[in-house]
């Protein structure tokens, strides 16, 4: 990733030196950043705009720039007056949730398969992968019934957290990450770790847990951005618009609320993820090729 | 568990007289003392939440598509009935059709632009950084807000923000959602706004392992920057190039959040997808869902991607491996 002058990429440093070279190429990059400036915060710009613009003046002329002002109520409005607040809530509640149940089956699953290793370790493994296959519509209608009329328990689950939480961390993608990075841990420790009696337990807890934060970080942060963003899942099995989350509950809210006060609640939905992407940058920007070069 | 083991021990010891140079036989004791039970412990999580939630619900499919189910009464089996029906449904060329369109116009609009996009910022000297993260920017979005937003933006009068921007340069007004003709391309457009960032990354990073003394041996022979990129970084990128074109291929094949919220489907089912249909037929119908006939369609689509993969990995092995 390291650039400088002395590095020789597509284009050589002689050619850079090149007038033509260097503005032809220059000028495609300025252009570029100014599609990507345009194209990738524009949008994003705009809707924080029209969070805190009347919704008057964002239907006259949606590409003003507070001709009349800010209304800054907007967002209090929809924080309070339409329960984006409570959503907000909802949203972090099962992300958390989510969150937990992914690291718990990745972590321990990856543990058994990877370092501890039994026979039947290659049949999980195969079923798994087969798993990562499978499109998930597959699973939507069978899924949707068991929750509906579980076995062996029969109480339905619809409008109980569980209902989002159990099934998020049936990831394989998770489970094979983790398991991969587990398996690049050097074994002589573990080794070591055994010889000084310590158990399976101690052995997850003390030593390879402690390892693996890198990876345990990457999980994490995408398991709570792809529960911010799932829709179709907590829209089927939670039916109650107190217990929804703010994905499920803004296409709801969008024909009861003014448009100003609609754009405010969005703008706060994406609050968390994008905060997160900017603390988390590197993470994510690296995430990305992991993700890719695991698929491939 | 110690006592437990020291009552087996004779009997372990009597067999290992009777068969010396044999190891043991692995009996539950046996197990049990390897730390098999240890181990299934750990494993406890994941075989109760894929088996639950993942194994058995794929399983359920099958058996469900060749039943009739509403729920109430019991189950009966029907043989292929609800792929018949499915098959004869007059919807069901629609959305297939609609669906095909969908994932060749996201070829054509999404599956170029990542690529000469990633090509140009692996050049990039400086503050790199800004770049990749504009361009993933979207990504994070929240899909429902992206299309929610979107669909603010697609407002058809000439007040529309879409419309008012192009309205500087004397076009349109465009009825973008609400013409048959507009509405899929419109869809199209922000389902690459929304997940082109992703694949940037990709490039970027199968960029950084391209080999750089061949761009050297290039300039040496005297190719210019365009013939570089042809007969070097693209074929370096085969691999990652085919990857990225088969996955974004089956991922637009099971397009959801987009019709259903910009479009519902219309206008004249012009953005009935696959997926679309099948949760039409599972939950659209309040009185009570056709299962069957929705875990039919979903089977139909996940055998034709595994064919369609199996084809195209075969049909393009010889090329991404040469």
């Amino acid at each position: 990733m390291t650039d400088g002058e002395g590095s020789t990429g597509l284009i050589s440093t002689a050619e850079w030196h090149k007038r033509s070279v260097r503005w032809g190429i220059g000028g495609l990059q300025a252009l570029l950043l100014f599609a990507l400036v345009v194209g990738g915060l524009g949008p994003i710009l705009w809707l924080a705009k029209g969070a805190i613009t009347p919704t008057i003046d964002t239907i006259t002329h949606p590409m003003g720039l507070f001709q009349h002002g800010t209304a800054w109520s907007n967002l209090k409005e929809a924080w309070s007056t339409v329960h984006v607040g409570r959503y907000f809530w909802n949203t972090v509640v099962i992300a958390f949730g989510s969150w937990a149940s992914q690291l718990l089956v990745a972590t321990t699953g990856g543990f058994a398969l990877s370092v501890l290793q039994p026979r039947y370790a290659k049949v999980i493994n195969a079923l798994l992968l087969t798993t990562l296959f499978v499109p998930a519509v597959v699973l939507l209608v069978p899924l949707y019934i068991e929750i509906v009329h579980p076995p062996l328990i029969h109480h339905s689950l619809i409008d109980s957290y569980w209902a989002v939480w159990l099934p998020a961390g049936a990831s394989a993608f998770n489970v094979v990450l983790v398991k991969r990075f587990f398996d690049n841990l050097p074994r002589e420790i573990f080794e070591a770790a055994r010889i000084d009696g310590a158990g399976p337990f101690r052995l997850f807890r003390s030593i390879v847990l402690p390892m693996s934060k890198p990876i345990l970080g990457v999980v994490s942060i995408f398991a709570v951005l792809a529960s911010w963003k799932d829709f179709l899942w907590p829209l089927l099995v939670l039916t109650n618009p107190n217990e929804q989350p703010l994905s499920v509950r803004l296409p709801s809210i969008q024909a009861q609320t003014s448009l100003g006060v609609f754009l405010a609640a969005m703008f706060i939905a994406c609050l968390v993820p994008i905060a997160g992407f900017l603390i988390f940058q590197r993470s994510f920007l690296r995430g990305g090729g992991l993700g890719g070069a695991l698929k491939g | 568990m110690s006592a437990l083991d020291q009552l087996r021990e004779p009997a372990l010891t009597k067999r290992g007289l009777s068969d010396v140079t044999v190891v043991p036989r692995r009996t539950p004791a046996t197990w049990v003392r390897g730390g098999g039970l240890t181990t299934l412990l750990f494993l406890l999580p994941l075989l109760f939440v894929f088996g639950a939630f993942s194994w058995y619900p794929i399983v359920r499919t099958v058996i469900m598509s060749l039943q009739h189910t509403n729920l109430v009464q019991p189950a009966t089996w029907v043989g292929f009935k609800n792929f018949e029906q499915v098959w004869h449904d007059p919807l069901f060329p629609i959305a297939v059709k609609n669906t095909a369109y969908f994932a060749g116009l996201a070829l054509l609009f999404g599956y170029p632009v990542p690529l000469i996009a990633a090509v140009l910022m692996s050049e990039v000297r400086k503050r790199r950084g800004i770049y990749s993260a504009l361009a993933y920017l979207p990504v994070v979005i929240p899909p429902v807000v992206a299309v929610l937003l979107w669909k603010v933006f697609y407002d058809a009068s000439s007040a529309g923000a879409f419309n008012t921007v192009l309205g500087w340069v004397h076009l349109g007004p465009y009825p973008w959602l609400q013409s048959q003709q507009w509405a899929m391309p419109s869809l199209v457009l922000e389902s690459t706004w929304a997940n082109a960032g992703a694949t940037v990354i990709i490039y970027l990073a199968a960029l950084t392992s391209v080999q750089t003394e061949l761009y050297e041996a290039a300039s040496v022979d005297g190719a210019g920057i365009v013939r570089k990129v042809w007969h070097i970084t693209l074929p370096q990128l085969r691999g990652v190039l085919l990857v990225t074109m088969i996955l974004q291929i089956i991922g637009t094949a099971q397009v959801f959040l987009e019709p259903y919220l910009f479009t519902s489907g219309g206008p004249a089912n012009a953005t009935l997808t696959v997926l679309l249909l099948i949760f039409n037929y599972a939950f659209g119908n309040s009185l009570g869902g056709d299962y069957g006939a929705a875990t039919a369609l979903s089977l139909m689509l996940a055998g034709f991607l595994a064919v369609f993969s199996l084809v195209y990995l075969r049909a393009t092995r010889s090329w991404s491996t040469r």
